[in-house]
C-alpha cells in the first residue's frame, strides 16, 4: 500500500522534474537564437535538414488526404444534393484543422526523431562534452539552429499542406466526379474567412512547430547517454509529440472556434 | 562551394513554396481579396427580428452581393433588432426609400438582407437608416399560425 503510494508520489514528482528541466533548457535555447545573426549558415543548414527534406512526404500526403477528402465528402454530399459545397468542406476542414495536425504530426515523425537521435547520439558519443570542452557553448552551436529552423518549417510546410490538399480535392471532385468548377472555387471564397480560418490554421502550426521541436530537442538533449537511451528517447518523442499536438489542438479548436 | 549552393537553392524554393502556399490559402481559398479592393459606407436598418441573420451575412440587391452586414444589436428603447450594414462604396446610388427584407436563401440556407430600390431621388449615404424594414420569417410562427388557422376551420 505504501510501496504504491510511494510510486506514486516518485512519478509525479519525477514527471515536474522533467517538465522543469524542459522549462530551464528551452529558456537557455531562447537566447541562442541571437548568436545566428552573424551565422546564418547554422540555420540556413537545419533549415535543409528539417524543412527541404520534409517537403516531399507532406506534399504527397496532402495530395492523398485532399483527394480522400474530396471522395467521401462527394459520397456524402451528394445525399443531400449539395455536392457543390465540396469546395467548402475540403478548404475548411484543411485550413482549420488537418493541415496544422496531419502536417505537425508528420513533421513529429519525419523530423522530430530525427532531432532526437542526433542530438541523443552526440550526447552519447561525448561530442556535446568535447564542445564544451573547447569553449564552445552546444546549445547556442547545437540546438539553437534547429529549434529556430522548426519553428520557420512549420508552418510552411502546413501551409503547403492544405494547398496540395484543396488542388487534390478539386482532382478528385472537379475532375473525376464532376463537381463545377466554378462552384468549388467560388463557394470556398465565400464560406472562408481570412482572419478566422486562414490566420487561426497558421497560428495553430507556429504553436505545433514550437511544441515538437521543443520536446524533440529536449529529448535529445535529455537522454540518457547509451544506445538503448537514444532509442527510448527518440521513441517518447514521437509519442509525447503527438499527444501534445492532439491535446493543444483541442484547445486551440475551443478557443478560435468555440463562441459561435 | 558545390554542394552549398545546391543546399541553398533547395532551402530558397523550400521557403518561397511555402509562401506561396500561405498566398494561395489567402486569395484562392478565403475571402481576403473581396473586401480589400473596395471602400464601403454603413447604412442601418430596424427590424423587428432579426431572426437567424448574423454578421457577415451578405446583403444583397436583385440577387446580387453589394455588402454584409457589420453588427446586430438590440435597442433597448423601441425592443428593435438594429442591423448596421457595409455596402460597397460603388453602389452609392441606392434611393433613400429602398427597402430592407430579410429572406432565406433556399429552404434551409443562409439568411441574408434584401434591399429592394425604392423611387426616391435621394440616396442613401453614410449613417442613414433604412426605414422600411419586413423581419425574418420564422419558420415555427407561420407553421404554429397555419395549425392554429386549420384547427379554427374545423369547429
Amino acid at each position: 500500500m505504501i510501496q504504491s503510494i510511494q510510486h506514486l508520489g516518485k512519478i509525479t514528482r519525477g514527471s515536474f522534474t522533467k517538465l522543469g528541466r524542459g522549462t530551464i533548457f528551452l529558456l537557455h535555447t531562447l537566447p541562442g537564437l541571437i548568436n545566428l545573426l552573424p551565422r546564418p549558415r547554422l540555420l540556413l543548414n537545419q533549415l535543409y535538414s528539417i524543412g527541404v527534406l520534409s517537403f516531399l512526404i507532406i506534399t504527397i500526403s496532402g495530395l492523398f488526404v485532399g483527394m480522400v477528402l474530396g471522395l467521401q465528402g462527394y459520397n456524402i454530399l451528394s445525399d443531400f444534393g449539395a455536392e457543390e459545397t465540396l469546395g467548402v468542406m475540403v478548404a475548411a476542414s484543411l485550413v482549420r484543422e488537418l493541415g496544422p495536425v496531419v502536417s505537425a504530426l508528420l513533421f513529429a515523425g519525419r523530423a522530430g526523431s530525427a532531432l532526437t537521435a542526433e542530438i541523443g547520439l552526440m550526447k552519447a558519443t561525448e561530442q556535446l562534452a568535447g564542445m564544451e570542452m573547447m569553449a564552445v557553448d552546444p546549445i547556442k552551436r547545437i540546438v539553437s539552429p534547429r529549434f529556430l529552423a522548426g519553428l520557420l518549417s512549420m508552418p510552411l510546410l502546413a501551409a503547403l499542406f492544405s494547398m496540395v490538399g484543396i488542388i487534390g480535392g478539386q482532382i478528385v471532385g472537379v475532375g473525376l466526379l464532376g463537381v463545377d468548377d466554378g462552384a468549388y472555387w467560388s463557394q470556398m471564397q465565400a464560406k472562408l474567412d481570412f482572419q478566422d480560418d486562414i490566420v487561426n490554421g497558421v497560428i495553430k502550426s507556429i504553436v505545433f512547430g514550437f511544441v515538437a521541436t521543443w520536446i524533440a530537442l529536449f529529448e535529445g538533449y535529455d537522454c540518457i547517454p547509451t544506445s538503448e537511451g537514444v532509442s527510448r528517447a527518440t521513441t517518447r518523442t514521437v509519442v509525447n509529440s503527438a499527444f501534445s499536438i492532439l491535446g493543444l489542438d483541442f484547445i486551440l479548436t475551443a478557443l478560435m472556434f468555440g463562441d459561435n | 562551394m558545390q554542394q552549398t549552393s545546391t543546399q541553398d537553392t533547395l532551402v530558397g524554393l523550400f521557403v518561397a513554396s511555402g509562401i506561396a502556399g500561405l498566398f494561395f490559402l489567402a486569395l484562392q481559398v478565403s475571402n481576403l481579396s473581396s473586401f480589400i479592393e473596395h471602400d464601403s459606407y454603413t447604412v442601418i436598418a430596424r427590424f423587428e427580428n432579426s431572426g437567424g441573420l448574423k454578421v457577415k451575412s451578405s446583403v444583397s440587391a436583385a440577387g446580387v452581393k453589394i455588402g454584409q452586414v457589420k453588427a446586430i444589436y438590440f435597442d433597448p428603447k423601441t425592443y428593435e433588432s438594429v442591423v448596421e450594414m457595409n455596402i460597397d462604396a460603388q453602389f452609392n446610388e441606392l434611393p433613400d426609400d429602398s427597402t430592407a427584407s430579410i429572406f432565406t436563401s433556399g429552404l434551409l440556407g443562409e439568411q441574408y438582407v434584401s434591399l429592394v430600390a425604392g423611387g426616391s431621388d435621394e440616396y442613401l449615404q453614410d449613417g442613414s437608416t433604412i426605414d422600411i424594414t419586413q423581419s425574418a420569417i420564422i419558420l415555427e410562427k407561420v407553421l404554429g399560425q397555419y395549425l392554429f388557422k386549420s384547427a379554427e376551420e374545423k369547429k
